[in-house]
């Protein structure tokens, strides 16, 4: 057996969990360490099997040898190893950050912070590992059923990694947690619908046999629902900005820039493979409202923040709606929207993994926040200001970078399908977002004197983690034929226009 | 109407009730209770599915289903717990306070 012939979808899950238990059993001594050897070695797994899919296509394997439909099979093609590939990076790198944010800083004298911080990276790890083996798992499985567990082991890591930062982001956490598992459940009892009406629960299985009818109507309303609880649609996002914004810095960066996507691709999935035969135009036209409203409303609302990282968790929630914006392109028969969707899925993820660890690198370092009293950071520390601007211009959607290829994407469907409210709501949005990043730097690098007392050296990682981050999302406009190729392999947007060829 | 749609309805109406008491609730305790209650509506569903053709043999599989969501749904109250009695040694009481997320830290 060569290489490219062992089961990577296996490993890329299997890996991160046993290294996860490792972490757990080694404690407080050895467990931080061999976490952060753990993040390289993931990442390694998960680029072979993204080079295994770039190889021989689509992979597709039967757990324990027990194929559908009594089995569980995973599945990996472009659409998931492009997932999986941009989880890696982001883990990877943040992880090199996290490794830094949890050293014992000079500052810290008395004997309880250091007990507190010892006690959170000892937990950090095994948490932060579980949760990197959920998305995998999330984006590999090809069951209805096992794709819940994983929602499930998503959630609850989530939930205690956002706890870790203990005060008020317990009771964020708390909320978190109900509103995590409620979007669980409506996606559990749409599954049970749709096992009762058709016997199945492998996606591929399920997409041959359902016909429109009132129960799949009913799984499709639950799911969906679902699904937006979690994605933090507009208005179903009350519970994000206070979770994301108190979290600790790492953790933030992947909730905004991974956990919600992950429930956003499920979305997607059910979309193109079960529910194709639904042709529900008008639950597409009410998600691209909702999507517009989100975008504007929440470019409102992180320009009216005080605190950088509220300002910047606001900004996802704007974010999250141009990812709706796709379904109505799509249902008025722009399947190109797809794509662009993903495209925006991947550089706002790289931009915000960017700019949640520049907020933490500037609080370390002026030990607050408030965007009002940033004056002279820019010199302080002008590679993480310049990191912040460089995401920022992704977001903006501006030329060479990511955010400007996808919007460009989702502007060419907006056109060929004249939905001109979308035009205006993407071009607004943009507009916006410059403005909330420019107040950030206005303040970083005006010249009132530094009002904020130094609070030590803040490790290089610390500086250098988001300036990489920053840099891929340029990068992402400038390399992105091979994304773009990646995620059409198997053409997993093939169903995207019902009923074509078909009898 | 079989036994089996009156279970089915039985547990949508557990699962309708209980998200009411969760979405209202301000008492921590009442709302994981309440989170417990709306996971047994689903598993009844499922199980009501699984028996739906009286003459037929149970299908195994909502389940084994509902065994795995027993467990996953016994660790989230865990955790659920464990959060509710942080909150409860550094608050004094297990309620959440009202949803602003401009609280510093």
């Amino acid at each position: 057996m060569t290489l490219t012939q062992l089961p990577w979808a296996v490993w890329c899950i299997m890996a991160p969990l046993l290294l996860a238990a490792a972490c757990f059993v080694l404690g407080k001594r050895w467990g931080p360490l061999a976490g952060w050897l753990s993040a390289p070695l993931v990442a390694g797994v998960s680029s072979m099997l993204v080079w295994q899919v770039i190889e021989h296509g689509p992979q597709r394997y039967e757990l324990g040898g027990w194929g559908a439909p009594l089995g569980i099979a995973l599945r990996a093609d472009g659409l998931s190893a492009l997932m999986i590939a941009m989880t890696s990076a982001i883990v990877l790198i943040v992880s090199f950050y996290a490794h830094s944010y949890f050293q014992p800083a000079h500052g810290l004298t008395r004997h309880g912070d250091a007990d507190d911080l010892a006690h959170r990276r000892q937990y950090f790890w095994p948490l932060w590992l579980l949760m990197w083996a959920s998305m995998h798992a999330l984006f590999l499985s090809n069951d209805l059923f096992n794709i819940y567990v994983t929602l499930e082991i998503l959630g609850i890591s989530s939930v205690a990694l956002v706890s870790l930062a203990g005060g008020v982001a317990l009771t964020a956490g708390m909320r978190y947690l109900f509103v995590t598992l409620t979007g669980s459940l409506f996606y559990l009892l749409g599954v049970a619908l749709l096992y009762s009406a058709f016997g199945v629960l492998d996606l591929d299985l399920l997409g041959a046999r359902v016909e429109a009818g009132p129960v799949v109507w009913a799984a499709f309303a639950l799911m969906t629902v679902g699904l937006l609880l979690k994605t933090a649609l507009f208005p179903l996002h009350f519970w994000l900005p206070s979770a994301h914004a108190n979290a600790p810095a790492p953790v933030s960066a992947l909730l905004s820039a991974l956990v919600v996507k992950a429930s956003f691709f499920l979305l997607v999935r059910l979309w193109l493979v079960v529910f194709g035969p639904l042709d529900a135009l008008e639950w597409a036209r009410l998600l691209g409202m909702l999507g517009s409203v989100a975008i504007i409303w929440g470019s409102i609302q992180a320009l009216r923040q005080v605190r950088l990282k509220l300002l910047v968790a606001y900004s996802t929630v704007a974010q999250i709606g141009y990812l709706f914006v796709v379904f109505p392109l799509v249902a008025m028969g722009a399947p190109s929207a797809w794509p662009g969707g993903i495209y925006f899925v991947v550089s706002h993820a790289f931009a915000k993994a960017a700019m949640f660890l520049c907020a933490g690198t500037i609080a370390r370092a002026l030990g607050h926040d408030r965007i009002d009293m940033f004056h002279g950071v820019g010199k302080r520390h002008p590679v993480v200001i310049f990191a912040f601007g460089l995401a920022g211009i992704s977001l903006m959607g501006l030329p060479p970078s990511g955010g400007y290829i996808a919007k460009w994407m989702l502007l060419s469907a907006a056109i060929e399908t004249e939905q001109w409210v979308f035009m205006v709501v993407i071009h607004a949005g943009g507009l916006l977002a410059a403005a909330y990043v420019f107040r950030v730097l206005q303040h970083a690098f005006s010249s009132l004197p530094c009002v904020s007392p130094a609070q030590g050296e803040v490790p290089r990682a610390m500086e250098l983690a988001p300036f990489v981050l920053a840099v891929i999302a340029i990068l992402l406009g400038l390399a992105a034929p091979y994304p773009l190729m990646l995620m059409e392999i198997g053409d997993p947007f093939a169903l995207a226009t019902p009923a074509q060829g078909q009898p | 109407m079989t036994p089996s749609v009156l279970y089915a309805l039985a547990g949508v109406l557990l699962f309708v009730g209980a998200l009411y008491t969760l979405i209202i609730g301000p008492e921590l305790v009442r709302r994981i209770m309440a989170f417990n209650i709306m996971g047994s509506g689903v598993f009844l569903v499922l199980i009501a599915f699984g028996a739906r053709q009286p003459d037929a043999p149970t299908d195994p599989v909502p389940q084994a289903m509902v065994l795995t969501g027993v467990v996953v749904a016994v660790s989230a109250t865990a955790v659920a717990l464990a959060l509710a009695r942080h909150i409860h040694a550094l608050s004094g009481h297990t309620r959440l306070p009202e949803d602003s997320p401009s609280d510093s830290i």
